[in-house]
């Protein structure tokens, strides 16, 4: 499963893309999308919303789902998500 | 200290009010993020894993109080609370909000203080020593030279896009305390057989992915051609450095590719049509920035010698403390005093706001109202009277700032790595974090003596591991975190980079390796001799066996 990661425009904090087509700062809200087309339609979105100046670089991310919750599988992913591990 | 004038605050209102308008813009989508990036980092405002991430310049690390107080309004209002000191002796923040930089620049001006050209290709913030002014073994203060190339270098037109970031450090003491040899330029201060105060120019320092040591490109330089002579390095850097690949686009690449002897003649045929310009400084130029650096109002005193006996006697946390973190001063009666900020459970070099404001009222009280920053991410009181220093001990002890682990095992060098940055392959801070649990014993720090450990979360080597007695550097391999040891490097007068120990270590294992180095070092030892000169007297392999046994060589191989 993929989700699309930016940090957002105004602040630079991380958020997800969400189903609803907005950006939510927890990884849980965000969209887990399968497979090429749905993966491109998606991203497409979020390429929109960085053009509309709502967020900066969106990125498809690996995501697993561990204990019924979303986390990444990259260590650098983890720690956006959740935030410094200090 | 220095003090803004009449040109200075100019620009630097007139720079806060531009880069609002240029926010003005992005926020809106006039401007696309391509567009944006080179003007926010001219400010050294870069966007980090979290958040937006603000380096605020501390010119050659001299900090008023009330500019610290400032850095913990600035921490509270726009941050978490806390700031960064780091290697360059600037503060870094970072959890910034975009559309509140340009308040908060405007905050930061009103005590004298910017973020320009902390970021980006050009001359960053000059770096020097932080006893500048107090140390005993000092020719003259490097910071007049320092403000001097800091005005020339500040948006100079010619030197705003060069190939690559450009870093400046100055010393004038023999013992180098601001690492000019890892710079791309470092001036060290000489005296002549006439007694009158020169530079040897060094030149193609540098850490990051292709790390040397600078060679000496000139003796001597009198000071009244330090701007041309940079002028003409500078110049030959820009029209002969490369653009092509950003890793090679350092000066020591093309110092080094073109060799030391070619390089000079290059910067020897520019200097000799430039020397004679404008560049040339008049000795009333360099006398009317000196006054900005007159020394405080001493008090005529004695050394405390008998009164600091006895308290030493009374305490032996005293005793430790003062051993460990105060160092001789130029001035009779008088001591440096050095607040690491490598508390236990503490990111090497974080701060928070409200102990930010404690320092500024305790360098009121005790310091003539000035702070000093180290490239190790210390802080420094330079003229504390020495039948003071108990009382102040006491306060900094209350704030957990009195520590007595300056350049020890504990007095760690560290970059934000993966935990904050976006260009690292490792978390150094948990590192940094777990040595520092290792090695709580103050009595077993003061036996194992001056150890530096430089920390490193990836190959641009923001931590100096290279330069560490001990460095570390973490790599990424297949999404695995792995450690790799260095041993034998410095930064100071006798510089060296480390070499290679052996394989990465996961980071479980990295307190075990630091203890296996320490308690090998401590069989071989001389009395009395450092860990550095100990590796240099017994090279690697007592070291390399220590940490991956007996078969070390089939590791390494």
């Amino acid at each position: 499963m993929r989700m699309i990661i930016a940090n957002r425009l105004n602040d630079g904090r991380v958020v997800f893309y969400t189903a609803g087509g907005g950006w939510d700062l927890d990884i849980a809200a965000g969209l887990g999308v399968e497979g090429e087309a749905e993966e491109a339609k998606h991203f497409a979105a979020a390429k929109a919303d960085e053009a509309a100046c709502k967020v900066v670089d969106p990125q498809l991310i690996d995501v697993k789902v561990e204990g019924g919750k979303p986390r990444p599988v990259a260590i650098r992913e983890v720690v956006r998500a959740f935030g410094p591990t200090i | 200290m220095y003090r803004y004038d009449e040109f200075d605050r100019k620009l630097v209102v007139e720079r806060a009010n531009q880069f609002a308008r240029q926010v003005k813009r992005r926020l809106s989508g006039e401007l696309n993020e391509d567009q944006f990036r080179p003007l926010r980092l001219m400010n050294g405002l870069y966007l980090q894993l979290h958040a937006y991430m603000l380096r605020v310049n501390v010119p050659y690390g001299t900090l008023s109080s009330k500019q610290l107080r400032c850095f913990a309004h600035i921490a509270r209002r726009y941050d978490r609370g806390y700031g960064h000191f780091t290697t360059r002796q600037n503060i870094q923040y970072n959890w910034i909000k975009l559309e509140e930089t340009p308040a908060l620049l405007r905050e930061l001006a009103d005590v004298e203080v910017t973020g320009i050209q902390s970021s980006g290709n050009c001359v960053r913030n000059i770096t020097s020593d932080q006893y500048a002014g107090s140390a005993k073994d000092e020719l003259a203060d490097p910071r007049k030279y320092c403000e001097l190339l800091r005005q020339y270098s500040v948006l100079h037109p010619e030197f705003s896009y060069l190939p690559r970031k450009f870093k400046i450090a100055v010393t004038g003491s023999p013992t180098d305390r601001a690492a000019v040899a890892v710079h791309d330029i470092g001036l060290r201060m000489h005296r002549n057989k006439q007694g009158e105060i020169g530079f040897e120019v060094l030149v193609g320092g540098g850490l990051g992915r292709t790390p040397w040591i600078a060679h000496t490109i000139r003796d001597w330089i009198e000071p009244e051609h330090i701007l041309s002579y940079v002028e003409a390095i500078l110049r030959i850097y820009n029209l002969h450095g490369r653009r092509d690949n950003i890793h090679k686009a350092r000066i020591k690449i093309i110092v080094n590719q073109m060799g030391i002897d070619k390089y000079r003649e290059l910067v020897e045929a520019e200097w000799q049509r430039i020397k004679d310009s404008a560049l040339k400084v008049p000795a009333e130029e360099i006398e009317r920035i000196d006054r900005y650096f007159a020394p405080p109002a001493y008090a005529k005193l004695e050394d405390a010698t008998a009164l600091l006996d006895g308290q030493r006697k009374a305490s032996r946390e005293f005793d430790r403390w003062l051993k460990a973190n105060t160092v001789g001063h130029k001035v009779p009666g008088y001591a440096i005093v050095n607040l690491t900020l490598k508390a236990l459970g503490k990111p090497p070099g974080d701060i928070d706001a409200d102990t930010m404001d404690r320092v500024a009222d305790l360098a009121d009280r005790y310091s003539f109202g000035e702070i000093r920053i180290s490239h190790r991410q210390n802080l420094v009181f330079v003229d504390v009277r020495q039948d003071q220093l108990h009382e102040l001990w006491q306060k900094l002890d209350a704030l957990g700032l009195a520590t007595p682990n300056l350049d020890a095992i504990t007095d760690i060098i560290c970059c934000p790595g993966l935990d904050y940055c976006a260009l690292a392959n490792a978390r150094s801070i948990p590192v940094a974090m777990d040595i520092r649990k290792r090695f709580v014993d103050v009595d077993e720090l003061a036996d194992i003596g001056e150890l530096k450990i430089n920390i490193s979360g990836c190959m641009n080597a923001c931590g100096h591991h290279h330069v560490g007695h001990i460095g570390i550097l973490g790599v990424d391999k297949r999404n695995e975190e792995f450690f790799q040891l260095t041993l034998g490097g410095s930064s100071d007068q006798n510089a060296s980079l480390g070499d290679r120990l052996g394989p990465g270590l996961p980071q479980s294992e990295v307190p075990d390796a630091i203890a296996a180095i320490v308690e090998r070092y401590k069989s071989v030892r001389n009395d009395g001799e450092r860990f550095l000169d100990t590796y240099r007297r017994v090279g690697i392999e007592p070291f390399r066996e220590a940490v991956y046994g007996k078969d070390s060589e089939k590791a390494v191989a």
